[in-house]
This record gives C-alpha cells, structure tokens and sequence, in this order.
C-alpha cells in the first residue's frame, strides 16, 4: 500500500492559483481511476480533476471556496503498490496561496502572492469568511443592552422583529440603525401573515465570486460615463428577415448580433481607440488590432463572457456561426478558458428583457461596453405624419478616463447610422 | 381645608415614591408628595439603611472582640464594651443624614412634600390628614407607592417583647437573649448582628433550611458562619407562644422544647400596604394581594400608577426605584416599558450572598443546556489577605451560545460585585466578554473573571 498524493495542477498560462469548486467525494471514498474527484475554477473556466488511479481517499486539503497555489497539495489517496509520496511526508500546509507559496506558514498576513506572469492576473485576496454571526432562534427573547432598547421603544420597534449581529444574538446600535434605514416599523400582527424573521446564509464562490470580484472590480476603479440614443432598426429588421428567409440550412440564424458587431467593427476602424484594455496600473492603454468581441451570456450559475475573436476577419455569417458555438459552449460549460478572455470591448444584450436603458458595466481592463435595449414599434414623426418604426435603444458605458463624452457619442452615432442603413455597413470605402 | 391641584401626585415617600417625585420634577411637572412618617420610607428609616448601619457596628464590635482573645495579626486589646444606646443614636444621625438628603434633592427638583395620611377620594382625588389639617389634592396622574409592613404573627403581637424589624434596629440595650422567628434574609441579617454584639440569638425556622430563595450551596458558607458565632439554629420547629422570656416551640416531630428568649424577633415576612388609603373608593384588579400592574406600572385605573412593594416580589428598593424613574418618564410623555433583564439581591449576612439572574436550576428549567462553573474564594489573593476565604462567585450560562443568564456569590465583602454581576447580565454579556475583561488585581472581582474562564474551561489559578 502507498500513498499517492494529487497537487493542484496548472490549468493554463499563467495561471497561479485556482478555486475549489466542488468536491465530488469525500474522505473514505473509494475511487476508480478517471472518477472525477473535484471541480477547481480558474478565471472563468472550471476544470475537473480525475482520479490518476484506483484507490481510498484519505485527506483534502482545501474547503469549497479556498483558493489553492497550483502545485499545492489537495488530496491524498490510498492505493495499491507505490504511492508518489515519500513515507512520513507531511502535508499540513493551510489550503491558500498565500501559506502554500510561504516557507513559514503565516495565513493572516497579507504576503504578496507567487509571482504571476499573465498582465491580468488580479492579486486575489484569501481571506476565510468570518465566522457567521449566531443567531436567537425564533421565539427567544430579544437581548440588548439598555440604550438600545431605550431607543428601540422610543422609536416603536419591537426588537422581536430585529435580527442581531452580536453574540448569542445580542442587538448593537447598529442593528437597530439598519432595521430603522430599512424603514422597518412594526406593523401590528395581522392574520395570515406573519413576519418571515429568516436570513439565508448563501456563501459567495465559484463563479459567482469572480463575478462578484470582476464588477466591485469594474466599478471601483472606472468612472463610467453612460451613453443613451435610440436606433431605428426598420430598415435593418427588413434585411435580417429576408437573410433569413433565404438562409441556406446549415448558415446560423441571423440574429441582430452580428449585425451590430459588424457595424462596430466598421465604427472602430474610424475610432480603434475603443477596442482597448487599459493597464491602470501601469498607465498604458494596450489598443488591439484584432477585435475580439466579447458577448455576455447568461448561464445557470450566472454571467460569462465569450469571446469571438477577430471580428475584423469574419464576415456577417461567420459572426453568427461564431456567436451561436460559443453560446452554446459556455451554456454547457464546455467552454475553454481561451473563449473566455482577452475580449478588447464587449457587447450586452438582455433580448426581450432588455427593458429601454441600462447603465452597462465596463468589463475591465476593457474601456467600452454597448448595452443593446429592447425592440419596440413606436410612433415616429415622419414627413408630416406619425409612422410605426421598429425603435431599439443602445445604452453605452465607457471608461470616461481614456475616452472623452464627444468621443463616445461620435462613436454610437456612428454605430446607429450604420444600423439604421445598413447596406452602409457592407459597402467597402 | 385647601385645595391642591398637580398634574402629578405620589403618595409614600420611600425609595420607590420619592424617585418618581424627584425625576417628576426634573423633567417639569407639577409634582406633590405625600407621606405621613419621615422621607425614605421604609428602606431609609427602619429598613436597608439602619440595619446595615447595625450591622456595621456589629462587625466592628466582633472584630474588637476577635482581638481581645489570640489572633492571626498579633493585635492584642482588652475586651470591648459597646454602649448599644450610642450606637443607636449614631445609626438615627446616618439615618437623618439621608433622609434630609432627600428632602433638598425633592426641593431642587421642585416636588412639593404634603405631610400626612393620604385616602383616595376617587380616582382623581385625594384627601391628606396631618393632625386637624386637611388638604385635598386633585392630581391628573397618581402613583400608589405605599410600600409594604412586616408581618404579625397572629398569636403574638408586637410590643415590648415582640420585636418587629423596626423595634429591633432601636434597641437601647442588647439582649442577653434574642429568638429570631424566621430565617430569611431579614431574620438573619439581625440575628447575625445581634450575635456578634454578644446576645445568645436562637433561629427558629418552620422551613428545614435557612433562606429557601438561595440555594444550598450559596447558603453553605453562611450556615458554617452562623454555627461560628454560636447561633442555634432550629430548623423544622413552630413556635407556640412566648411567655416570661422563654418561646415555646414545637419540633417536626412534635415535641416541645423551650428556647430562652429576652426577646423575640419576628421576622417571618413583609405584606403590601393596601388598608387605610381608601383602595375601596377605587377599581383596581389585584394580583393577589398586592395591586396589579402591567409592564408600565399601569394600574387598571386610568391615570392611576402603582410601584414598589405594594405591587409585588421581588420587595427591593432599586426595584422600586427604577419603577418610579420609569412612571416619571412615562407621565412626562416619554415612550418607556418595563424591560429590566435582572434585579440584584442581596442577603447581607456574613458572609454576604448575592444573586443576579437565574440559578442553574432556574437556568435549567427554561429548557437551555446551561454551564455553571464557580470560582472559590480560597484561590483568591485579595480573599485571603482580609482572612476571609470561605465563599466563592459561580457563574451561570447558556451552552450553545455563553450567553450568562446568572451570576451569584457568597463571600466577606462580595456586596459590591452586584454591580458588576447585574451590569454583565444587562448587557447581555456572553463568558468571553467576562473573561475577556480585565479584572484589577488584587480584588475578588478577579473571581468572576476566573469563574467565566472556568465555564470556558480554562480558569487560570484553579
């Protein structure tokens, strides 16, 4: 009998570290080789890791949601014959980056994390989740030191129906402030309904965590400016459904999305300046020639971005073959991580969801963002009379610190001339 | 006869009814108070203050007597005589200190003091009596604050011989021999006190143990003590008479035995004050005998506030007290709610036993798994160098989540830890915060911090 024991592997290109996901065994369980032992996330592509042999699980190293050096140890098996472990080889190493890439393990200090050679990679903050707050079980009297009653009962609240965030429950001053800027004044009991006093505790990992990191990111350190003019589509619905109508059976479905990419293919050859990522830290703006257009889609477990890649090189049909593969790939979680970075300007769309305006979040380091709205068949003034037009809003975000307001609007009035002739997008100059 | 008009009149003038009167006051409200004997109530004038005023002369007394005979410290004194009349009057000097202090702190908040008899005419009107004078007061709010009185044994009237609580802290000679009937706190505290002055004090109990509201632990230590200063405890006994110095009593068993008794101090319980302030010309609902409130000293009476003893257990004047804060409050137009988490006791006898919140059976009985974990005395430095290390502070707390739903202790000197016991509970402290919270050292403070350690499960220095 040896031991066998299963690092952390390299998933891609500079890529350091990876978050565990999901563990599909646990320890005792005996496994075949290939059986799929966990799910780790990098970036945006999750990974499986398979048993390299038959064997017994006997330790993991890392709790769903910890973020593990690659090369760090993650699980150690049982198995027949030799194992790769040294006897008596210990792996006691806390489960982060942080203390795996350390020689003296000192997971609360804030060490800089192994040297990284991919531009993008973030410093990725590990820090386990405080410990949740107990909370009183339903029915327990409230317990609050006496200002914060004095002011509960001054104010009309029956701290019955105030959660605490102190120990064994206890409400502070800040509880009450809350309960209070949430408007919460005690209703009187009435029948039927009753004051629902649960709280959910829903820990944030996987991919909903490098969602939450990407747009605290976006936000924090870009100052969007938002850019909103409407598009009559008439003329541009007219070509699309009689491509449509003509459209041999193994061509993709035209959607409006290769149209648009080709028309901002178009706009960003007068303005290349929008299909860039800004390095802020370094001060440089990295302005691309190739235009890879990243798509958000919506997945079961939340947002992703693939990406088609040279949309200067494809043509409209090419678009929408592109655009379909890559939607279903990501949907499917057969995505790779090549599809799922390096966009240079991404574009939005919520379809029939996509109400009149939103104010799009820039996916950084890029530095714009075009939000398609809904369609709508409104009355326009039209030579004299009011006349049904097929109007759709684009909504626009771009990084105001490179791209100045007059830029951005010549920009999406550019992108909207093309789509309202869109013969014009075709035309060769 | 004159006529009076406030918009707020307390009538009884302890703890509980001149708190009320001053706060009133403070926050501008036409307040008159109204009492027939002396400011201070009970609790100033022939209850807290006086007893440990007696009790004070008693230690002081024991100590000099302790020193007259072999003693640890090598003090050598002859032995003491005390002049119990001058003690008395000393006692009577601390009393008027207080009470007077009561009267100007009354006077600097504004409240009116109406000496006499108060009656209630309706709900809205009383009469007060103070000789011939008659004043009648017509009041838009009123607190019924009139206390409580001990308890009389039917067979056995107070007099010369018979001693109430009252009689006892203003004797002029100490008896050579005293019965104690009863052994609450109060019984004990002055059967301790008159012990240590020298009487031959025999307690005399119906119950098979002394103070039935503390646990025998927390009892233990003051049991031991009792037997030290060569009191007679006699448990399980009813008494039948007392005739020429000598009580009667009856064992469980039923035989009759004697016990020498100068004189006999009853001690056997307090009742609330209901008679005589015409509650018939009222409609108040009563819970039991005493008035019925709800948790804003609400009476069913419109209008009508009532406070301290005469509204029920526990019978303590910081009850009382905080009572009277809160009707002043609420009659000023302030929202207020009775939410007090803990009322302190504490039996002053020697040693001291103090109890704020539950005990671990009471803890127990409300369902949580509970830790209960007690630090003794004997491993207390501060303890041991005032020569008293029997006792110890216990700690009392949920399981699941620490929360210390009780503190008690029984110890020389220990009184003054209330504060820090009831301050813990009130705001709703959890084992951490106690044992995380640095206790000055050399105290007996230090006891609580290592009993909430202990509950942890790590006590330093036991």
């Amino acid at each position: 009998m040896g031991e066998h024991v299963i690092k952390m592997p390299d998933i891609g290109e500079g890529v350091a570290e990876a978050e565990l996901v999901e563990w599909e065994i646990e320890i005792g369980s005996e496994v075949r080789e290939d059986d799929v032992l966990a799910s780790v996330m990098t970036d945006k592509a999750t990974v499986e890791i398979p048993a390299p042999r038959d064997g017994k699980i006997l330790w993991l190293g890392a709790d769903i949601g910890d973020v593990v050096a690659v090369g760090a140890p993650i699980i150690r098996m049982e198995v027949e014959g030799d194992g790769n472990a040294k006897p008596g080889e210990v792996f006691e190493a806390p489960p982060n980056s942080k203390a795996a890439s350390d020689p003296k393990p000192a997971p609360e200090e804030d060490t800089t994390p192994p040297v990284s050679q991919a531009s993008h990679a973030e410093p990725d903050r590990v820090a386990s989740p405080p410990p949740p707050a107990p909370r009183r079980a339903p029915g327990e009297k409230p317990l609050a030191a006496p200002s914060v009653r004095l002011r509960a009962t001054e104010a009309g609240v029956d701290l019955r129906h105030v959660s605490g965030s102190g120990g064994a429950g206890r409400i502070t001053h800040e509880d009450l402030d809350a309960y209070l800027e949430a408007g919460g004044v005690t209703a009187a009991p009435n029948a039927g309904r009753a004051a629902d006093p649960s709280v959910t505790e829903i820990k944030v990992v996987g991919l909903r965590r490098k969602i939450a990191e990407q747009m605290a990111r976006s936000k924090a350190r870009i100052p969007h400016i938002t850019y909103v003019d409407e598009v009559d589509m008439t003329a541009l619905e007219e070509l699309r459904e009689r491509l449509n109508n003509e459209r041999k059976d193994e061509q993709a479905k035209l959607t409006l999305l290769p149209f648009l990419m080709r028309a901002m293919a178009r706009a960003i050859e007068e303005q290349p300046q929008m299909n860039a990522r800004f390095d802020d830290d370094a001060g440089v703006i990295h302005q691309y020639g190739g235009m890879h257009m990243g798509v958000a889609a919506q997945t079961d477990t939340g947002l992703i971005v693939p990406v088609v890649r040279h949309v200067e090189s494809l043509s409209l049909r090419e678009c929408a073959a592109e655009v379909t593969r890559l939607a279903e790939a990501a949907k499917s979680g057969t995505a790779s991580r090549e599809e799922l970075s390096g966009s240079t300007i991404t574009i939005t769309s919520l379809g029939k969801l996509g109400g009149i305006v939103t104010t799009p979040v820039i996916n950084h380091p890029e530095v714009a963002i075009i939000g398609v709205n809904k369609f709508r068949t409104l009355p326009v003034w039209q030579e004299g009379e009011f006349v049904p037009r097929k109007m759709m809003n684009l909504s626009s975000s771009f990084d105001h610190r490179v791209i100045d307001g007059w830029d951005a609007a010549v920009f999406i009035q550019r992108i909207k001339g093309l789509l309202e002739s869109p013969a014009t997008i075709f035309i060769e100059d | 006869m004159t006529d009076i008009s406030c918009k707020f009149l307390v009538i009884g003038a302890g703890p509980g009814g001149y708190v009320a009167a001053i706060r009133a006051g403070q926050l501008g409200i036409d307040t008159v108070i109204v009492d027939a004997e002396a400011l201070g109530g009970t609790c100033l004038n022939v209850g807290c203050i006086p007893s440990k005023a007696l009790i004070h002369a008693a230690d002081e007394f024991e100590k000099a007597t302790h020193f007259s005979k072999k003693n640890a410290l090598g003090i050598k004194n002859s032995k003491p005589k005390i002049d119990l009349k001058q003690t008395i009057a000393w006692k009577d000097g601390v009393v008027s200190q207080l009470t007077g202090g009561v009267g100007s702190l009354l006077k600097k908040a504004k409240a009116r003091f109406v000496p006499g008899w108060a009656s209630f005419v309706d709900g809205k009107t009383v009469r007060v009596e103070n000789g011939d004078s008659v004043t009648k007061i017509s009041a838009e709010n009123i607190c019924i604050a009139t206390g409580s009185i001990p308890v009389e044994l039917p067979h056995m009237p107070f007099g010369t011989r018979i001693l109430s609580s009252t009689e006892a802290l203003s004797l002029e000679e100490v008896p050579e021999t005293l019965a104690v009937i009863g052994a609450g706190y109060i019984g004990l505290e002055l059967g301790m006190a008159y012990a240590k002055l020298g009487a031959k004090v025999t307690i005399v109990e119906m119950q098979d143990r002394i103070l039935p509201l503390y646990d025998k632990e927390l009892t233990k230590p003051v049991v031991a003590r009792m037997k030290a200063l060569g009191i007679d405890l006699r448990l399980g006994a009813k008494v039948a008479g007392h005739a020429d110095g000598v009580l009667e009593i009856a064992t469980g068993d039923g035989k009759k035995d004697t016990v020498p008794a100068e004189k006999v101090l009853v001690t056997v319980g307090r009742k609330p004050v209901t008679e005589g302030w015409g509650l018939e010309n009222l409609v108040l609902d009563m819970d039991g005998p005493f008035l019925k409130i709800d948790d804003r000293c609400r009476t069913a009476m419109t209008g009508i506030y009532a406070i301290g003893d005469v509204t029920g257990e526990p019978m303590l004047a910081h009850r009382a007290m905080a009572q009277g804060e809160m009707v002043a409050e609420l009659i000023a137009g302030k929202t207020r709610r009775w939410d007090k988490q803990v009322i302190p006791a504490i039996c002053f006898t020697d040693p001291e036993i103090i109890s704020a919140g539950l005990s671990p059976d009471e803890a127990k009985a409300t369902g949580h798994e509970i830790v209960s974990a007690s630090f003794p005395l004997a491993a207390n430095g501060r303890s041991l160098a005032i020569e008293r290390t029997d006792g110890f502070v216990r700690i009392v707390a949920r399981k699941d989540n620490h929360l210390v739903l009780g503190i008690q202790a029984v110890g020389k000197g220990c009184a003054e830890l209330a504060a820090s016991f009831g301050l813990a509970i009130e705001m709703g402290a959890l084992l951490e915060d106690i044992g995380g919270t640095i206790h000055a050292h050399p105290t007996q403070g230090e006891a609580l911090q290592e009993a909430a350690l202990r509950g942890l499960g790590h006590a330093l220095h036991i």
